[in-house]
């Protein structure tokens, strides 16, 4: 905790506390529903928490300052939101995020949404308008329950201040368990500022109608174990779900068992180590070539914790259309959704993943041997296309070469690394080569320009001693950068490296390749200085604008304490390759230096 | 994936929890995946903390499987069921005024015993009927009724239970409840 905060809280106690509270051993338990509400997260073992106050919500703030809970103000609800999501996915509790009614709660709705695509486990609680005057228009409402029904795992108004300890453990139950999610409390001000009795933190939660199933169905891991078995081109598709449920170790055993060249998506990376041989890289649309031609020539795909987004599978009629498919994933509804399955394993990653291997493990085959010649084909594939890009010491400092050598740079600290959403993404998946579970944030699902440096604010207030890095996009970083300030004031030092191309570099990629060279609104011609920037807010600012200042900057950047803002400023057009275009089959795969078919053209001519 | 070629009609049954805002979820999830439906009818059941839904949509084996998965996704959904392949009643009921001219009258009224209808409002120009029926049964009543003038029909939606002696919330629970709530009222 920083200096700064301490500070902060120790004044506001002076002013503020003292005129609700009641006094000791007055009304006996009966306590107010912000009481009640800061118990139940100290229970819950919450003791960070991002927000934003507001006029309904002033009550659980008054209370606040008597709770051990570091709270850290957000400078934007959105960046709340993805903070708590970066906070959940690299550390793996469940985050927390406290906001007001009206403005404060629409402003989560995009981090909600992201939160519910990538599977993160978050509990938002809103403030809300006084029961009574619900459905008026009264100031600062908004319909959060119903606005925000579709965009969380599960949602609640709690309408009576009886029912909070109830309502608040089943929250972070269900956001969680099975598939994790975002879960939303609506508070209405008469009822955290209502008494109740408090009978404590419930210690067991039992919902009849969630269930989540946990075990995979043991006749249907023996028929996978099969298919596994009979294979002659088997491929490992791994995703988000490996991560969620800490299910690498087994995933890597599973690898070592059968010897099955292994993928992962965006989501997935960090659950196999870079460095095993069996490894293909990333894949999907901006994924190795290698892994896109095993995807498209496998016999059988062992699916695991992944959904087959678009982003996967390209041209759904192309995709896997001899290839038989086994499914594991603890959300049924991602089964079947897409594409055909063979068999469908419900059940959490992890135990699936342990029965699986101890079923493969009775197999007496000759794994390597029997899959030489896969193996042959694959290494030709990876060796006439491999990732690469060619840096000239006295061009431009190509986006590449910048996060190669972030990456050489930082590798040893073991770094969590994040990302706002373009080339520079695609970029950092590709080069930043190697990174453990849990250590790589990015909005996959709903691609959410901005996720990076709040995400990495984040991680790093889970993380205070660990480097976290956010490599971001300048377009990428313009949407959430206020929050520098937050950084600062609480002393979180993340390090941001901008790829700076003063454009909205994939935009404008694809309207290089796909719309005839005709760019619309993606020159970025007026941006601020982002040494002055960081500067202004209190940061440290870099700059490298030659290939030869790029690692030192780096590695400076890395040593300064506190938040870094480095502006590594490099060639305006590059295109990010390999890239299946949209609406593609996998093996329509365009690797850099290959022409675009013509008919791949979307605007007029 | 989905052909609408494939298309056919499914009843599926869906226990819910019986609080504020759950009939809005199953909406919104519904109108959110575009699912094609026919109809939705909903009440409590004989625990007053649980409503049964009845929902008649349609679409291929694919759209139903997802649809069903999603019900059943949402938090406050306890079960769903697809009634369709299983041996299952279905019926509606139907409001119908129809245009009455003395001339007209008695041919009404046949039609209406015919279907075991009953008159349960008359006015001099018009009769109106209740009718209880499959959906085909319905469906052929309003035809022969359509030459006199239909003024109003008022359907309920398709309702549908299992045949047989399985039912949606174990049998042995609905025998205690009944029996308990029997007890306290002193039966």
């Amino acid at each position: 905790m920083s200096e700064r905060w301490t500070a902060g809280r120790v004044v506001a106690r002076g002013n503020l506390t003292g005129a609700i509270l009641p006094r000791e051993g007055d009304i006996a338990m009966r306590l107010t529903g912000s009481e009640i509400f800061l118990k139940c997260l100290q229970s819950e073992g919450v003791h960070t928490v991002f927000g934003h106050p507001g006029g309904v919500i002033l009550h659980t703030y008054h209370v606040l300052l008597d709770y051990p809970i570091h709270h850290i103000l957000c400078r934007h609800e959105q960046t709340a939101i993805h903070a708590v999501e970066g906070f959940y996915k690299a550390s793996g509790r469940t985050g927390t995020a406290i906001v007001t009614s009206g403005p404060g709660a629409t402003n989560t709705i995009t981090g909600l949404t992201d939160a519910l695509m990538d599977s993160m486990g978050i509990v938002v609680f809103t403030g809300q308008v006084p029961t009574a005057v619900m459905g008026c228009d009264a100031f600062q409402e908004a319909d959060v329950v119903g606005t925000t029904r579709t965009c969380t795992k599960h949602n609640f108004l709690a309408s009576k201040t009886e029912d909070l300890p109830r309502i608040i453990k089943e929250a972070y139950y269900i956001a969680r368990s099975g598939r994790p999610g975002p879960v939303l409390v609506d508070l209405p001000k008469d009822v955290i500022m209502g008494r109740a009795e408090f009978a404590g933190y419930p210690s067991a939660v039992s919902i009849r109608s969630y269930n989540p199933s946990v075990n995979g169905h043991p006749g249907q891991i023996r028929k996978a174990a099969e298919l596994i078995a009979a294979a002659r081109r088997p491929v490992i598709y791994g995703g988000g779900g490996i991560i969620h449920a800490d299910a690498s170790p087994e995933l890597t055993e599973f690898v070592n068992l059968t010897q099955i060249p292994t993928t992962l998506t965006l989501m997935g990376l960090g659950a196999l180590a870079t460095s095993h041989p069996l490894w293909l890289g990333m894949l999907g649309m901006h994924g190795t070539y290698a892994a896109n031609m095993v995807m498209a020539h496998a016999d059988l795909m062992i699916a695991i914790g992944a959904r087959f987004d678009d982003r996967v599978t390209g041209r759904l009629s192309e995709f896997a259309k001899n290839c038989k498919i086994i499914h594991v994933d603890i959300d049924p509804t991602s089964i079947r959704k897409n594409v055909h399955v063979d068999v469908p394993i419900v059940g959490d990653v992890k135990r699936v993943l342990t029965q699986l291997n101890a079923e493969v493990a009775k197999c007496s085959r000759d794994w390597r041997s029997d899959l030489e010649e896969w193996y042959g084909q694959i290494a030709e594939w990876q060796r006439a296309h491999p990732l690469r890009y060619q840096q000239r010491p006295d061009g431009a400092i190509l986006p590449q070469f910048a996060i190669d050598e972030i990456y050489k740079a930082s590798e040893a600290h073991d770094p969590v690394v994040s990302t706002g959403v373009g080339q520079h993404q695609m970029w950092a998946a590709q080069y930043y080569r190697s990174r453990g579970p849990r250590n790589w944030l990015t909005s996959g699902g709903l691609g959410t320009m901005g996720f990076g440096f709040p995400a990495a604010l984040g991680a790093q207030a889970a993380f205070p001693d660990r480097l976290v890095i956010d490599i971001d996009g300048d377009g990428s970083f313009q949407m959430t950068m206020q929050d520098l300030a937050t950084c600062v004031q609480y002393n979180l030092p993340v390090k941001i490296f901008i790829i700076n191309n003063r454009y909205l570099g994939m935009v404008r990629q694809w309207q290089e390749l796909f719309y005839g060279g005709k760019y619309s609104q993606v020159d970025l011609e007026v941006q601020p200085d982002f040494v002055k920037l960081a500067e202004a807010f209190g940061a440290t600012g870099l700059r490298a604008a030659l290939p030869s200042e790029v690692r030192p900057v780096i590695e400076k950047a890395i040593a300064t304490p506190g938040p870094v803002v480095v502006d590594l400023v490099t060639a305006r057009e590059e295109n990010c390759f390999p890239i299946i275009p949209a609406g593609c089959a996998l093996k329509d795969i365009i690797d850099e230096g290959e022409p675009i078919p013509e008919k791949l053209f979307q605007g007029w001519r | 994936m989905t052909d609408p070629k494939h298309y056919r009609k499914h009843i599926v049954s869906v226990l819910v929890e019986n609080h504020q805002g759950v009939l809005a979820r199953i909406a919104s999830l519904i109108a959110a995946k575009g699912y094609n439906i026919d109809s939705l009818s909903v009440a409590e059941t004989l625990d007053p903390s649980v409503s049964r839904m009845t929902l008649s949509l349609h679409g291929d084996e694919w759209v139903i499987e997802q649809a069903v998965k999603q019900l059943h996704r949402l938090i406050d959904v306890i079960k769903v069921i697809d009634l369709t392949d299983e041996e299952h009643i279905g019926r509606e009921m139907v409001f119908v005024r129809v245009n009455a001219e003395p001339a007209n009258r008695a041919e009404i009224l046949r039609i209406n015993e015919i279907f075991r209808g009953r008159i349960v409002d008359v006015t001099p120009t018009s009769y109106t009927l209740e009718l209880t029926g499959e959906e085909k049964k319905v469906g052929a009543v309003l035809e022969l009724l359509q030459p006199f003038g239909i003024q109003e029909i008022v359907r309920s939606g398709t309702l549908a239970i299992a045949r047989g002696s399985k039912s949606l919330p174990k049998r042995e629970e609905v025998r205690m409840r009944v029996a308990g709530r029997k007890q306290a009222t002193g039966e």
